[in-house]
């Protein structure tokens, strides 16, 4: 039972950066690549109806961790207090970033919501990959099953790390270049015009840093902790893992050169998604390791709840899974196609929300 | 007190009253716009129409205020108080997680249908997606309200070996009764501060002499909405939570009405200072026996005083809980008055002529706020010293190894940021009062 809600919150976690993963990077490329004020309005509108419920991902799995790993849960929110408050701050500030700043035709209010966005999204995708970091490197358990890390101490890796030293720093940015790629081929997919081909020439020139840095990470991975040969080891069939993130990594570029975007957007969710379950993979059963003492890790079965609760669990998830994969099939489908201001009135399309005062005013 | 604890605590409270604030205008208003929009629909009027997306504007700005103040309330649980999470992880995780997988997806996909699709939609569609998004957010209240009742009065849990709860039925934990009376008082709260706030809008537009059509809708729906739940907020929801309390926490009971000592024929304090030291109440204005009545229905019959129980089991703030359990109930008394007399008027048709009442709708707008605000204050105090009533101490709970220095740093984080997001919304919601309900198609310009 506790393998089955390892999985299960891995797939939800998955699920996440792949979702919120393309707003996210749509964020970060959002400065740079849309330049005039329509170029950035079809940005936000690409994302507008969708990414409250990409970041709801975020919450439910949250909370299903909770629910399945309440030890886990407890331990590492508390050990990676100010990073995970940073992150609420960085989620807030985003929020309202997108959502209050079609408010107002102003440009001094559009132009102050626009570096906010911009520069939350590139900063949440670099604390996201700086905390997967951290779970892969190890955290300094104690034998109570608590830890505190400060933010950082002299960046190296040792028994008492900080949330920040070279290697975390280096999935930081992994993070923020695989985003800032996902992003930029979802821009490709959903607009065209200049706008898409900026997009898409982003994406091209990121391609060989992603290239290197998935190597680079690769390797030190290898050296950070080298129990991840051992799960590979025993089960061989996990050198797959390795083998679809490369070639994903390889469609991505191929297609994207040949103009067939969504096939290069899917190849970034596949890349994604292969980078997330080779690092669970080499983990498992491990949840978050020790870099004390490895008989302080914690494992699915010292950190899950109990056993009825799980059994229960595993009904209300699996009818809730179905309805929200429903309702997101609906919604993706009514959104659908590319975003064109042009065949859209400004009016009442994008919402009462985007019908500013302003506009109203004008139009009297 | 311990220092840290005390930092914890008043995160948690800062972080949740200020949450607080915005979804009960969103579980408030979501029905009131399921009515509008239904009322569009019946009678072919556009005046409904515009009405509903008028609210469908402040309810968009509000939602993503809920949202965003949100997200910290399921973070702080392992952040600030992971020692009551791994205790009660077991049970309570059940809920939370169910309150992301079946409300916050259903919201959040229907919310972009509603705000953003009303031209791709038709008009019956466009009002299920209302109606979703209607569901969603009461859903979510209720989970939070078994989440709270649980640690109220835990129930379908068993002891692990580890000194942690688990569950042991689940019909038990959803069907908690303590939950039922809960859910319904805080849900009727949360109607009546959206039937407040859309009867003091349309009265301020009536006073100003615009928007009247749309300004009569508004009060004529918040009037008649606050009137039926001011009253269901008394009774039967109040009342009922009020015998639960007698039954299952009478330490609190006796707290919140400052009953120093049991009493036959106790006395309903109506106004007055509690001496907590000298165990009495000062200035005390008071209804004979009343208490008495209220609780048992008895006259005669004998209300336990917190004499009766072990001091280390008081509540640890008396004054306050005392406070905020009579301004809940002192401005519910009122909400009701307000509304009787509004709805007289209303079915006189003399309502939107009486501008003595108009303004009394109008200036009454914040203390719907208060009252909710009061009424969760005096449930959370009140279940003190207790953070899991009789299982687990609030001194047990919160995260030992995050120091008072980095749980004072992220208050001050978010006391800044809250300060922010609540300038931005009030400034907002008033640009659209200002701007008015009627829009002209932007195409036009």
């Amino acid at each position: 039972m506790p393998t089955i809600w390892f999985m299960i919150v891995s797939v939800m976690i998955a699920a996440y950066v792949v979702l919120d993963g393309f707003d996210l990077g749509a964020g970060i490329i959002y400065l740079g690549a849309a330049r005039t004020t329509e170029e950035r309005r079809m940005i936000l509108r690409s994302i507008g109806p969708v990414w409250d419920g990409n970041e709801v991902w975020l919450l439910a799995a949250g909370g299903t961790l909770y629910f399945a790993y309440p030890q886990l849960y407890a331990s590492a929110f508390s050990g990676f207090y100010l990073p995970l408050m940073m992150v609420l701050w960085l989620l807030m500030l985003r929020g309202i970033g997108i959502e209050l700043r079609s408010h107002m035709e102003n440009p001094v209010w559009q132009g102050f919501f626009d570096v906010v966005f911009c520069l939350s999204s590139a900063l949440l995708a670099i604390f996201f990959g700086a905390a997967l970091g951290n779970v892969i490197r190890g955290v300094p358990l104690g034998s109570d099953g608590y830890f505190f890390e400060p933010l950082w101490t002299n960046f190296r890796l040792g028994p008492s790390p900080g949330i920040l030293d070279w290697y975390t720093v280096m999935a930081g940015v992994v993070a923020l270049v695989t985003l800032t790629a996902h992003g930029a081929l979802y821009v490709t997919l959903k607009t065209d015009g200049e706008l898409g081909r900026r997009a898409k020439s982003l994406a091209l020139s990121v391609w060989p840093l992603q290239l290197i840095l998935t190597l680079v990470s690769l390797i030190a991975t290898w050296f950070v902790r080298p129990s991840i040969k051992e799960n590979y080891l025993t089960y061989p069939i996990g050198f797959l893992i390795p083998l679809v993130v490369f070639a994903s990594l390889g469609l991505m570029l191929v297609a994207t050169r040949k103009g067939r975007e969504l096939q290069a957007f899917l190849a970034s969710c596949v890349y994604i998604t292969g980078m997330l379950v080779g690092a669970v993979f080499a983990l498992y059963p491990v949840i978050l390791p020790a870099s004390t003492d490895p008989a302080n890790n914690l494992t699915i079965y010292n950190s899950a709840a109990g056993h009825h609760g799980l059994t229960v669990g595993l009904v209300w998830w699996t009818l809730a899974m179905i309805l929200s994969v429903g309702y997101f099939v609906f919604v993706y489908r009514m959104f659908r196609g590319k975003v064109r201001l042009e065949t859209e009135s400004a009016g009442s399309d994008f919402g009462p929300g985007d019908i500013s005062p302003d506009h109203a005013r004008k139009s009297l | 007190m311990d220092s840290a604890l005390l930092v914890h605590r008043l995160h948690f409270a800062f972080t949740i009253t200020f949450h607080y604030l915005f979804p009960q205008l969103t579980m408030g208003l979501a029905p009131l716009i399921v009515v509008l929009k239904t009322l569009a629909l019946r009678r072919h009027d556009e005046l409904y129409n515009q009405a509903a997306r008028f609210w469908a504007r402040i309810f968009g700005i509000n939602f993503i205020m809920g949202v965003v103040t949100g997200i910290p309330m399921e973070f702080q649980f392992g952040t600030n108080w992971s020692h009551f999470s791994r205790f009660a992880g077991g049970v309570i995780g059940q809920t939370l997680a169910m309150e992301g997988m079946f409300a916050f997806f259903l919201e959040s996909a229907f919310l972009g249908l509603f705000l953003y699709g009303e031209k791709r939609l038709s008009p019956k569609a466009h009002l299920w997606s209302a109606v979703a998004v209607f569901v969603g957010s009461w859903l979510s209240g209720f989970f939070i309200v078994v989440t709270d009742a649980w640690m109220q009065n835990p129930v379908g849990y068993s002891k692990a070996a580890d000194g942690s709860v688990q569950l042991s039925s689940f019909w038990e934990l959803l069907l908690n009764p303590w939950a039922f009376w809960q859910y319904a008082h805080n849900m009727s709260g949360a109607v009546i501060t959206g039937a407040f706030a859309m009867a003091s809008v349309g009265a301020f537009y009536l006073l100003g002499g615009r928007y009247k059509e749309h300004g009569r809708i508004f009060v004529r729906v918040g009037v008649v909405a606050g009137l039926i739940f001011a009253v269901l907020q008394l009774f039967p929801t109040g009342d009922g939570q009020g015998k639960m309390l007698a039954h299952n926490q009478p330490t609190t009971l006796a707290a919140m009405e400052a009953l120093f000592e049991s009493t036959p024929g106790a006395p309903l304090v109506l106004i007055g200072q509690p001496d907590v030291p000298q165990r009495k109440i000062d200035n005390p204005v008071i209804l004979p026996k009343v208490l008495s009545f209220l609780t048992y229905r008895r006259w005669e019959a004998e209300v336990k005083g917190l004499n009766a129980f072990p001091p280390d089991t008081w509540p640890d703030n008396i004054p306050l809980l005392y406070y905020t359990y009579h301004i809940m109930v002192g401005l519910g008394t009122i909400f009701i008055a307000i509304m009787v007399l509004a709805a007289l008027l209303l079915w006189r048709g003399r309502l939107y002529h009486a501008r003595w009442m108009l303004w009394i709708l109008l200036l009454s707008l914040p203390f719907p706020y208060i009252a909710n605000t009061a009424g969760w204050i005096t449930a959370e105090i009140g279940r003190q010293p207790w953070l899991v009533y009789g299982l687990m101490r609030t001194t047990e709970g919160y995260s030992k190894l995050v120091s008072a220095g980095n749980g004072l740093f992220t208050l001050l984080g978010f006391m800044g940021m809250y300060t922010v997001l609540g300038i931005l919304f009030l400034f907002l919601v008033s640009r659209e009062i200002e701007s008015g309900p009627v829009m002209q198609p932007a195409a036009a310009h």
